[in-house]
């Protein structure tokens, strides 16, 4: 296997506490060595000026789409968008056609990430049989699967019965799994197609309170206390769901979260010429649950950036906004609006970006293979400009699909190269090896 | 003149004024034996109307056919290629390949003029969409009101009922105060959200109080179909608390109106006594949509300034 030496770049490694100039050498797939002056015979030497040199990103929350919906999204095409900016594992939500509620789904779903070859696929499995909330998943046999399934949801749904959720929770501690929801109660979220507040009162739009996400973490907060289980929050949106949190942490709850970069980049005024594409779920919030997601990312309440990229059809997108698909990319834009937004205004420091876009993640899904760059570990490294500015163009993703509301803006921060177990998958912000997708 | 009409946003006083002038010029011709004009002679105009209405879609139609213009009626119903599962944007495209000059749109998602406007060259009319709009009904309520009143400016305008969910209080708020009106909102707190009050206006629970210091009672249709909601109880304690009735009305000042977009439930929202009595405009509001919506087409397609020249010759 080749070498290489990324040579004078800003190395920021949170899991050593280093932040400093040097030469990072890789060889055979693992980092060899962290320093400067280093012995780099035969290896190919890549100048990377002044870039970050990190480890590569964690993705806690990707729709591969397959299988089912292979129109919109593979899991070759999205661990080439995941490649690109600038990730070296994802996790993919069991939401599929069919449901990864099974042994045999969730090692297909593995077998082709493996296979894909860009990224390490992580699976999640589903909680309930059909994602019905009725039925348990085969857990078990998730976890003990060559996929070994940790992390298990419902993801697209809040699990509405209490009496399952414990259950749930309680099975799950013999495998160690995490409980992960996606927090929102139904019944007062029917209907909505944004958040309820004072624009969707102007706009006419059914909206989807705060109160229904912050109901259900509650109520999973308290369950996780009962049963001991690790709980995991999906895309938390509003500023009463960070402050639970906030609190459930500092009373010893194992609770972990992650918020979305459209989370803490747009508010519900995207709405206003009524976007399809600025249409998700959970909806974009108010400033003031924007700015508390930013404050919970700085704090470390929030644990974790996750992109909750959500492929669509352009004819299921380009419908009335009643009858568009919630849910956005956000692979190949989560970077870009990490710098502008969190740590070009000084939110959070570069190891305190780093360590939300893949130390934790990496060590919340346990993959020991990412998230440092200790000599000896694999070689997933991923390298960015912070200064470099671009401009968001959707025909030139690497995924299937193209509903972004980001078309057009222009971003600070911009992925450069990323090595993937040693091998150099994107050189100068491009795929290497096209024939792969 | 603006190229859509999307929004009662879009307008402030001037505006409404020129539209509702020329309303009022535009009226005269359909007083007359023969009532066509050849303003619009060549112009294709499409009604698009994916939510039933009868009012509307005919007001549209009668006007435009007044300004001599050609019009094609789409109704996504069984008949249509909306039947077959042709998308919205789909069928924007079919109508703009045809070369419509104007598409007037009823939707039942909020937002879809928005969209169909960045979708064709056309211009976009919005004729109602979801809970969120409809301007030209604002439009013609504001002529009515003015058409007894004289000027809008200072008056007191009670909308009750179910705001929450209405196009026609969206609109109408918005045009009153532009207007220079006061609006009260008035319905249960269930139909009225709260954050109506950044639009300017006030909100009461209570009916009663309100009455003797109201210029306008305007009654908004209680959605039937709301009711598996568990909004309000009943229709019938609805229509105990907030539906107007003889005693209620009683309690008006003498020159006050009672007006109501239709359709009505009778015995719901309106009593059919009040809904006949001398203080209802309601079929005031209909006749007058004509006029006002024969005034947006006349502007926004015809509106050349040797047009407006001939304007002033048909008004004399």
């Amino acid at each position: 296997m080749t070498r290489y030496l990324l040579a004078g770049g800003r190395v920021v490694d949170p899991a050593s506490g280093t932040d400093t100039t040097a030469d990072l050498l890789l060889r055979d797939g693992v980092i060899e060595a962290i320093g400067t002056g280093l012995d780099a015979k035969g290896a190919e030497r890549i100048d990377v000026g002044g870039a970050v040199v990190c480890p590569g990103f964690v993705d806690l929350h990707t729709h591969l789409r397959e299988p089912g919906r292979e129109d919109e999204e593979t899991i070759a095409s999205a661990s080439a968008a995941a490649a690109t900016g600038g990730y070296t594992a994802i996790c993919a939500m069991p939401n599929t056609d069919p449901v990864a509620d099974s042994a045999s789904v969730v090692e297909q779903v593995w077998a082709l990430g493996r296979e894909a070859g860009l990224v390490d696929v992580a699976v999640a499995g589903a909680l309930s049989k059909g994602l019905e909330g009725r039925k348990m998943a085969d857990i078990g046999e998730m976890a003990r699967s060559s996929a070994r399934v940790r992390m298990f949801t419902d993801d697209g749904r809040g699990v509405q019965d209490a009496l399952f959720v414990r259950r749930a929770m309680e099975y799950l501690v013999a495998f160690d799994g995490i409980y992960a929801e996606h927090c929102e109660d139904a019944s007062l979220a029917e209907g909505g197609q944004m958040h309820e507040g004072e624009r969707s009162a102007a706009l006419g739009l059914r909206g989807i309170p705060a109160a229904a996400e912050e109901l259900m973490a509650a109520r999973d907060i308290e369950l996780a206390k009962l049963t001991g289980c690790r709980l995991h929050l999906l895309h938390i949106s509003t500023a009463g769901t960070v402050e639970l949190v906030r609190r459930a942490k500092a009373d010893g709850v194992r609770v972990t979260a992650e918020a979305t970069p459209h989370h803490f980049s747009l508010t519900d005024v995207a709405l206003d010429d009524y976007d399809p594409n600025a249409k998700v779920n959970p909806p974009l919030r108010t400033e003031r649950d924007r700015s508390a997601i930013v404050a919970g990312l700085a704090d470390g309440t929030i644990d974790a950036i996750a992109t909750d990229h959500a492929p669509h059809a352009d004819h299921e997108k380009d419908q009335e906004l009643l009858y568009a698909p919630p849910g956005m990319l956000g692979l190949e834009t989560a970077l870009g609006l990490a710098v502008t937004n969190l740590l070009a205004p000084g939110h959070l420091s570069l190891s305190g970006l780093v360590e939300r876009l893949s130390v934790a993640p990496a060590k919340l899904l346990g993959l020991t293979d990412h998230g440092s760059l200790a000599a000896g570990s694999a070689a997933d490294v991923t390298v960015f400009d912070q200064g470099a500015t671009w401009t968001v163009d959707p025909a030139a993703f690497r995924s299937k699909s193209r509903n972004t509301p980001f078309a057009g803006e222009e971003l600070r921060g911009r992925v450069t190269d990323v090595f993937f177990r040693g091998r150099r998958t994107v050189a100068e912000g491009r795929l290497v090896d096209e024939a792969l997708v | 003149m603006i190229k859509h009409l999307l929004s009662m946003d879009q307008l402030d006083a001037d505006a409404i004024t020129t539209i509702l002038d020329t309303a009022e010029s535009l009226r005269q011709v359909t007083d007359r034996p023969i009532k066509k004009l050849p303003t619009l002679r060549g112009r294709t105009v499409c009604n698009l109307f994916y939510e039933a209405s009868t009012r509307t879609r005919i007001s549209f139609e009668l006007a435009a056919k007044r300004l001599s213009a050609d019009v094609i009626n789409f109704s996504a119903d069984s008949k249509s290629s909306v039947a077959k599962g042709e998308s919205f944007k789909d069928t924007a495209w079919t109508l703009e390949a045809m070369g419509v000059d104007a598409i007037v749109v009823r939707h039942g998602s909020s937002g879809a003029p928005h969209q169909l406007s960045r979708w064709v060259k056309a211009s976009v009319i919005n004729a109602g969409d979801g809970s969120h709009e409809h301007p030209t009904q604002a439009l013609l309520d504001l002529f009515s009101i003015r058409e007894r009143f004289k000027d809008l400016e200072g008056l007191k305008v009670a909308i009750v009922g179910d705001v929450l969910h209405s196009r026609v209080a969206r609109s109408n708020v918005k045009g009153l105060a532009t207007m220079g009106a006061h609006v009260t909102l008035v319905g249960p707190p269930t139909l009225i959200p709260k954050e109506a009050e950044s639009w300017g206006a006030s909100i009461e629970y209570e009916l009663d109080p309100l009455l003797a210091d109201i210029d306008v009672c305007y009654l908004l249709r209680v959605q039937q179909e709301r009711q598996s909601e568990q909004l309000f109880p009943s229709l019938r304690e609805y229509a105990a608390l907030w539906g107007l009735d003889d005693r209620r009305m009683q309690l008006m000042r003498p020159d006050a109106l009672v007006m109501h977009p239709g359709p009505m439930n009778r015995g719901v929202e309106i009593s059919a006594n009040v809904s006949e009595s001398a203080r209802s405009i309601i079929l005031d509001q209909v006749s007058n949509g004509l006029a006002v919506r024969m005034s947006l087409l006349y502007l926004m397609l015809g509106g050349h300034s040797e047009e407006g020249q001939a304007l002033e010759e048909l008004a004399v």
